[in-house]
């Protein structure tokens, strides 16, 4: 049950509401533009199950009454109003965690540096809200610095901020919301964000008084930004997906905030409408880590993203990629690959010494890797590690699952024992990282990406292939199935094909119903065709990376793997004819 | 064709490679940021004139950078591997940068030959390459004692790169080499030289070739099947070279293969092996 209040605060009174247990943590929750405090009620029906939750309409909006001229919305202003709420309902002068959303979080990281607030707040959470001080203070320096590369992600924010320019011409705006976007503004977020709210009488006054938030502050900050820094902890929730704030202000701000973690969360710009179970879990968690001590492998992830966004990192800075099968191969080379594109590494293999070697090799080229040993075959251990991967570091951003064996001989030589082997690692190694990983991915919201490393064989029948091909045929098909099913949650998924790609893996492969020396011949006949092939490991781990940044459904490495795609669509009877021959070394 | 005494033609050996990696030491220390690989190359052979070096089996080499790990250019194998790209150049040393000084003195009738590698200050990537040498200095008498080919051995090496996760990159020398042999040098100093190889070493090597070519056996060591025969005693200098992303290093020294095919090291007392023993831990690799 909520509390409504109303505080004087000069020429404006403002009204809020307070619910929760009165000795509970207190957290205090600024809407933003063009909403008022009723944004926040799906989180706090959530919240206040265990915590103190004090909301208030910003001046000019909602209950609250509005100041005379736009110079009243001054951020000044806005930090005295915060004051006055903040000492009405805590007046034992007790701490406050303040969450922000929109133009609530523009002020929110105005009140960590505010003399007004400042001592009185312990933690900061905010959502699609820069600091107008930090962004154009960075801005400036980018453009100083490097004027070409500061460019690119300059433009990107330009775009996503035409509103704050188009704010700024005079009777334009205004217009526009009296002409009916007011009244559409229900039907307007169904559509673009899929979220149902009601229409608010005061929706057209909010729209318009609130214009001059922009009008009263941007020229100023942008003209003058301030460098401060920043002692309080702050989460940072940045939606993936927001059309008005583009992720890359949050860029580059561990060095002003020293107390930084950071979450990208798969939403639009109006997360506390979208998911407001989320944001609260979010906050809940920050408080308690904040207030208790308590850290968490999410946090580890949150600071390590925070830490690695710069302007200019590689474009998988910060991200954490496990990759199965890691000791050699297409696994080691995909870990060294991603490496270089600045994600920190988890290397499994169920050769452990060749998955630390690949750790050690990661860690030159400048990231944080991990060993782990694991058998893919294995459900226990794969869940055990991805239980660790979550608690330790947080999750993973990406998963490689590549480990794979080889096996080649004729199917009624092939023993059942034979295939449940083949079909323990290549199959169901896949579809256990896929399943933990991927499930994990879903229930963070972080979005991620999955790569199944499948072959040419997939869609390349061959005599004496059909063990192997039968379970890269189905690691292909449920990889595409998959894709259609992430999509809505940001997680792509890809499928690798190779051809034949000299990665030691025929040195193992196991040649059935021959005996131990034909075996040993054959691993050196075709250890000898796939090195005269001469297509390295490193060419897959280019299209693994393509494919991640690119969100490729399927790539095909090699000719022999393009053609014998195009081969099996233009002509499925050459193709059969051609799997008849014997090719297999003898 | 050999010195008359096998201990003195051993130490006459011995004591041309101390004098080829003393040279190297030398100019290592000599090396500062904005050098040229080309003023590092000319100083190690103004070292080694200045210690009674007349002739050469080749002259100094220097790389620097990302030129240690014989990409790009100078890993263009056409010509059998000899390339240009090869020769001292313009690149300047910077700081934490990579190098490796390669040279092969004539002292008397002995010939040495050694590769010395590097970084100007820390470079991590050359530290963990050097201990990597390490594991195919110790593979590569123990493989020839378990009486594998020579081909086999150079089969081990490019097995172990491969679970190390490193390049063999003398894969882009002349042939492929991961060793050739060396002999006493027959005949009186030739002062001559071919694209900064000596005259008489290059037509001793020419002399084994076609030695071995009746006799079934090669003086180029690689994978290559021509390697395929049991050691040849000898001295050989080995050299492999290895290669992770833009930074390379290598060691070169002389195994002795003795007429009953046992193969040892000619010294222990050198520059890579001294580091590798003065290590605080020992981090085993692969």
């Amino acid at each position: 049950m909520s509390t409504p209040f109303q505080v004087e605060a000069g020429e404006v009174t403002l009204s809020g509401h307070v619910a929760g247990p009165e000795k509970a943590p207190v957290v205090l929750l600024i809407h933003g533009y063009p909403d008022d405090s009723t944004v926040w009620d799906g989180v706090v029906a959530d919240l206040a199950a265990d915590h103190r939750v004090i909301t208030y309409d910003v001046r000019g909006a909602g209950a609250s009454t509005a100041p005379a001229s736009s110079r009243g919305y001054h951020l000044g202003r806005l930090m005295a109003d915060l004051s006055s709420v903040i000492e009405a309902q805590v007046p034992d002068g007790g701490k406050i965690h303040l969450v922000g959303h929109d133009w609530g979080s523009i002020q929110g990281w105005q009140a960590l540096v505010d003399a007004r607030t400042r001592h009185r707040i312990a933690s900061y959470t905010s959502v699609s809200g820069p600091s107008l001080d930090l962004a154009f203070g960075a801005m400036a320096r980018r453009l100083r610095d490097q004027p070409l590369a500061a460019l690119p992600p300059l433009l990107g924010q330009l775009m996503r901020s035409w509103y704050v320019l188009a704010f700024h011409v005079p009777a334009f705006a205004p217009l526009v919301w009296r002409a009916g976007a007011a009244r559409l503004w229900p039907r307007i977020l169904r559509r673009t964000d899929g979220i149902d709210v009601a229409g608010r009488p005061t929706q057209l006054e909010d729209a318009l008084r609130g214009i001059n938030l922009y009008r009263a502050n941007f020229r100023e900050k942008l003209m003058a930004p301030q460098r401060q820094t920043i002692g309080q902890p702050v989460q940072l929730l940045v939606p993936r997906n927001d059309p008005f704030v583009s992720a890359a202000v949050f860029d580059d701000l561990a060095a002003d905030v020293p107390h930084l973690v950071r979450e990208d969360i798969e939403s639009g710009h109006w997360l506390p409408l979208k998911d407001p179970a989320l944001l609260a879990a979010r906050v809940r968690r920050f408080v308690t880590h904040v207030d208790g001590g308590k850290d968490c492998g999410a946090f580890v992830h949150g600071r390590r993203l925070a830490a690695r966004r710069t302007p200019g990192a590689a474009p998988l800075a910060g991200k954490l990629a496990l990759i199965t099968g890691a000791g050699s191969g297409i696994g080691r080379a995909t870990a060294i690959a991603l490496a270089e594109k600045g994600a920190d590494i988890i290397a499994t293999d169920i050769d452990e010494a060749a998955a630390e070697r690949t750790a050690t090799l990661a860690r030159l080229v400048g990231v944080e890797a991990h060993a782990r040993k694991v058998d893919v075959a294995d459900a226990g251990a794969m869940t055990a590690l991805a239980d660790w991967t979550e608690e330790m570091l947080g999750g993973v951003d990406i998963v490689v699952n590549n480990a794979g064996i080889g096996m080649a001989g004729d199917f009624l030589d092939t023993s059942v024992e034979d295939w449940r082997r083949v079909l323990d690692v290549n199959l169901w190694g896949v579809i256990h990282g896929a399943r933990l990983f991927g499930g994990r991915m879903a229930a963070r919201h972080s979005g991620g990406h999955i790569v199944n490393v499948a072959s040419a064989a997939a869609f390349m029948p061959a005599r004496g292939l059909s063990a192997y091909a039968a379970t890269k045929s189905a690691v292909l098909m449920m990889t595409t199935c998959l894709r259609a099913e992430l999509r809505d949650k940001g997680i792509g998924v890809s499928a690798i094909c190779p051809g034949i790609i000299d990665t030691g893996i025929t040195d193992r492969t196991t040649f059935v119903g021959a005996s131990a020396e034909a075996q040993d011949r054959r691993r050196a006949a075709a250890s000898r065709l796939y090195a005269r092939r001469a297509l390295t490991a490193e060419v897959v781990a280019e299209q693994i990376i393509a494919a991640i940044l690119k969100d490729r459904a399927v790539a095909h490495v090699g000719l022999e793997a393009v053609l014998g795609n195009l081969l099996g669509r233009l002509s499925p009877g050459l193709m059969r004819r051609i799997a008849g021959a014997d090719l297999m070394p003898k | 064709m050999s010195m008359p005494d096998p201990t003195e033609r051993i130490a006459a050996f011995r004591a041309a490679q101390r004098l080829a990696y003393d040279c190297a030491e030398a100019i290592a220390a000599e090396l500062r940021p904005g050098m040229t690989e080309r003023e590092a190359a000319g100083r190690m052979k103004a070292w080694a004139g200045d210690h009674g070096v007349r002739e050469w089996f080749h002259e100094p080499f220097a790389w620097f950078g990302d030129r240690t790990a014989f990409r790009g250019a100078i890993g263009i194998r056409a010509l059998r591997g000899f390339n240009p790209a090869f020769f001292p150049g313009g690149r300047r040393l910077e700081e934490g940068m990579a190098f490796i000084l390669d040279c092969a003195p004539v002292v008397g009738r002995a010939v040495a030959d050694i590769g010395y590698s590097g970084a100007l200050g820390h470079n991590a990537v050359v530290e963990q390459l050097l201990d990597d040498l390490i594991e195919h200095r110790n593979l590569i008498p123990r493989e020839l004692a378990a009486g594998r080919s020579m081909a086999e051995v150079s089969r081990a090496v490019d097995a172990l790169c491969r679970r190390q996760g490193v390049e063999p990159r003398h894969k882009a020398y002349p042939y492929t080499v991961l060793a050739h042999r060396v002999e006493v040098l027959p005949g009186d100093a030739s002062r001559f030289s071919l694209a900064r190889f000596g005259l008489r070493a290059v037509r001793e090597l020419r002399r084994q070739i076609a030695e071995g070519q009746g006799e079934g056996w090669s003086p180029l060591w690689n994978s290559s099947p021509a390697s395929d025969h049991p050691p040849v005693p000898g001295l050989w200098a080995v050299e492999p070279h290895l290669g992770f992303r833009d930074v390379g290093a290598k060691f070169e020294e002389l195994l002795l293969i003795g007429d009953d095919g046992s193969a040892r090291w000619l010294d222990d007392d050198l520059p890579h092996v001294r580091r590798f023993k003065a290590r605080p831990t020992v981090k085993k690799a692969a």
